[in-house]
């Protein structure tokens, strides 16, 4: 599959300036929501070094934690298979379906099962997944991927969502109103909850200790699906494991107010055993996730919890889309996570950013997003991934910059050049030049004033 | 021989996890305390879309009760008899018509409007969620703080399900409006009374 790099696919999506610019404020617009919420608790800032160090904590025992959850959720009569990849995470769903002649699913969100890509797996197979989140089921309708991982349509007008009502759901054709088209595909899906006799859903929170784990939604989807259907397969990362089930006091405290600005979700569901004649399953997935632990400079991405502050603050994301990430997780934490998972496929991706570090800041669990971003960057070069004109440009730069007398020419060349023959460098040859007009050129450098006036 | 994926993930787990790191200890003078825990639960769950009665609340209750009676609506009335066998069965194309569940919470917490329920109170999983609208009583003496103190009242494993329920259904995905009634309840009604009704 060729895919676009997000500069191109960046290049596309702000071709529409309107849009671009409604993208950027709504996402902002939630960043400033999520401040303030956060600056109504003053021990924010320790909530963030709890929730670090718990996460630190549970990686450097990781193995011990899984093998204690599995242990406490089988005795709670729950089955636990594991799946070292993606390909292993579908066959064991699809092996559920066909070894119980399932054939109505419905699936709450699960970033987990995007990045396996199951729904496409098992359509290979005939078999159709129903996504039930409204913005997943939008996105899902119109065959598109997620554009952000809490806010799937976050890339689509009403409009847009009328249109696919309209083809999709017979709802009346230029009906924009957000409650009449949210209502009617509760309408629609109720029906599908109710029919559905296998629901999906992903996992929050694992808890080690017990062997429950924690699904949240603000619309009611997961349980819907999970309390309706005789059987429930919950899919999980490695990382989603937390020791005990006080530390939750912790992670529901941040999750919410990070993402949307909200105190908590509308649901925080605990899920310990299944009910009486229901199947449930945990599927633990690991998909490159043990391959990450053992890099020291990037392990820590391990401890999101998949909030997406750092998208809402990140100045490229907004002004960028979701989509111009190629990946299921995009956004600035997403930059750093598909590196791992095909460092020749998202070389571009690291190169998506300022390093400007709000995404650090705003961060719930303390992950150096920033740094880590620079750090693949290197890596990226090292290993060869990166285009020839930005090697060579990077490499003529460095020269120019380690050199003082050849800096000083090339300076005075430049100014020159700028001055004389400004279509020189104000062309489209010019990468510089793209939406921007070049500064004028002084007459003089800074060093050669500073000697004329000291 | 081939290791099962199992097998094969705790073992590269273990190889590549870094050494081992100390857990925080959660210090809860450190938390926030609230000067007036109930008024704090009100404002938040009024501004997440619930409604709250305070004042004369066992009156209302009642008025609620009766008015949701007299109406003829599928309702199932928890508050009494949550132990219920005829409830705790009942599947969801049967529970599809529910109109009101009324349903009593164990516990609330100040800073975010949450409250805990578990399976115990609800006899079925599905009926906080698949009912049009959801009433719940809450003893105004069990709120706390935060959600540090909310897990040490509650035993969050003694029952195979439980949930904190923080406002109705909704959802923001159309453009970032704010649709009240997602997939769960459309309305969400607290009656903040003590243990005597």
């Amino acid at each position: 599959m060729s895919l676009k790099n997000h500069a191109d696919a960046a290049q596309e999506f702000i071709r529409d300036e309107a849009r671009t610019d409604w993208h950027d404020e709504t996402l902002w617009f939630v960043r400033h929501k999520r401040d303030k919420a956060v600056n109504t608790l003053p021990e924010w800032e320790i909530l963030r070094d709890w929730a670090s160090r718990i996460k630190n904590h549970t990686l450097s025992n990781l193995d011990y934690y899984l093998r204690s959850f599995e242990e406490k959720a089988a005795s709670n009569g729950i089955i636990v298979h594991w799946a070292s990849d993606a390909e292993d995470h579908n066959r064991i769903i699809h092996k559920i379906i066909a070894d119980n002649k399932i054939e109505h699913i419905v699936k709450s969100k699960s970033m987990l099962t995007e990045e396996c890509h199951l729904n496409e797996y098992l359509q290979n197979k005939g078999i159709k997944i129903l996504d039930t989140d409204l913005g997943e089921y939008i996105v899902q309708l119109r065959k598109e991927p997620p554009s952000h991982i809490v806010l799937p349509a976050i890339h689509l007008k009403r409009q847009d969502v009328s249109e696919t009502f309209h083809e999709h759901l017979n709802t009346e054709k230029g009906n924009y109103d957000p409650q009449y088209l949210a209502g009617s595909a509760r309408h629609h899906l109720r029906e599908r909850f109710i029919e559905s006799d296998l629901a999906i859903t992903g996992v929050n929170f694992a808890i080690a200790e017990s062997g429950s784990f924690v699904v949240c939604t603000n619309e009611g989807n997961a349980d819907m699906g999970a309390h309706s259907a005789g059987i429930h397969i919950a899919c999980m990362g490695i990382e989603k494991l937390i020791p005990k089930t006080e530390h939750l006091g912790v992670f529901l405290r941040l999750l919410a107010r990070s993402a949307t600005g909200q105190p908590i979700t509308t649901y925080s569901s605990h899920f310990n055993k299944p009910r009486p004649g229901q199947q449930m399953h945990i599927v633990i997935v690991d998909n490159g996730r043990s391959r990450q632990l053992g890099r020291a400079d990037f392990r820590n991405s391990l401890k999101c919890i998949r909030c997406a502050a750092c998208f809402n603050t990140c100045p490229v994301y907004r002004r960028s889309g979701g989509h111009s990430y190629h990946s299921t997780v995009a956004g600035p934490i997403g930059s750093i996570l598909n590196p791992n998972l095909d460092m020749k496929a998202n070389s571009d991706l690291p190169f998506a950013s300022t390093l400007c570090g709000s995404c650090s800041n705003v961060c719930p669990v303390k992950i150096d997003i920033h740094e880590q971003l620079w750090k693949w960057r290197q890596v990226i070069v090292a290993e060869g991934y990166v285009d020839k004109g930005k090697k060579a440009g990077m490499q003529g730069m460095a020269w120019v910059l380690s050199n003082p007398r050849v800096y000083r020419i090339s300076g005075k060349i430049g100014r020159w050049v700028m001055r004389i023959f400004p279509f020189m460098v104000n062309n489209r040859l010019n990468v510089w030049y793209k939406q921007r007009e070049m500064p004028k050129a002084p007459e003089k450098s800074f060093r050669d004033w500073f000697k004329e006036n000291k | 021989m081939i290791m099962s994926s199992r097998e094969t993930i705790l073992q590269a787990v273990a190889l590549n996890k870094p050494d081992l790191s100390d857990l925080p200890d959660i210090d809860l003078r450190l938390t926030i305390q609230y000067q007036d825990p109930i008024n704090q639960f009100v404002s938040m769950l009024e501004a997440a879309g619930g409604k709250v009665y305070y004042q004369n609340s066992g009156v209302e209750l009642l008025n609620d009760l009766a008015e949701v009676k007299a109406e003829g609506k599928f309702m199932i009335n928890l508050l009494e008899n949550s132990g219920n066998e005829e409830w705790a069965n009942l599947k969801a194309y049967e529970l599809e018509a529910l109109d009101t569940c009324y349903l009593r919470a164990e516990m609330g917490v100040a800073e975010n409007g949450a409250m805990w329920i578990s399976e115990k109170q609800m006899s079925n999983r599905l009926l906080p969620f698949i009912c049009q609208h959801l009433v719940i009583v809450l003893s105004p003496e069990t709120i706390v703080n935060t959600m540090h103190e909310a897990y040490q009242q509650i035993d969050a494993a003694a029952n195979g399900f439980g949930v904190f329920i923080a406002g109705p259904s909704k959802t923001a995905d159309i453009e970032q409006n704010l649709v009240i009634g997602a997939h769960g309840a459309r309305s969400l009604r607290v009656y903040l009374v003590g243990d005597e009704i």
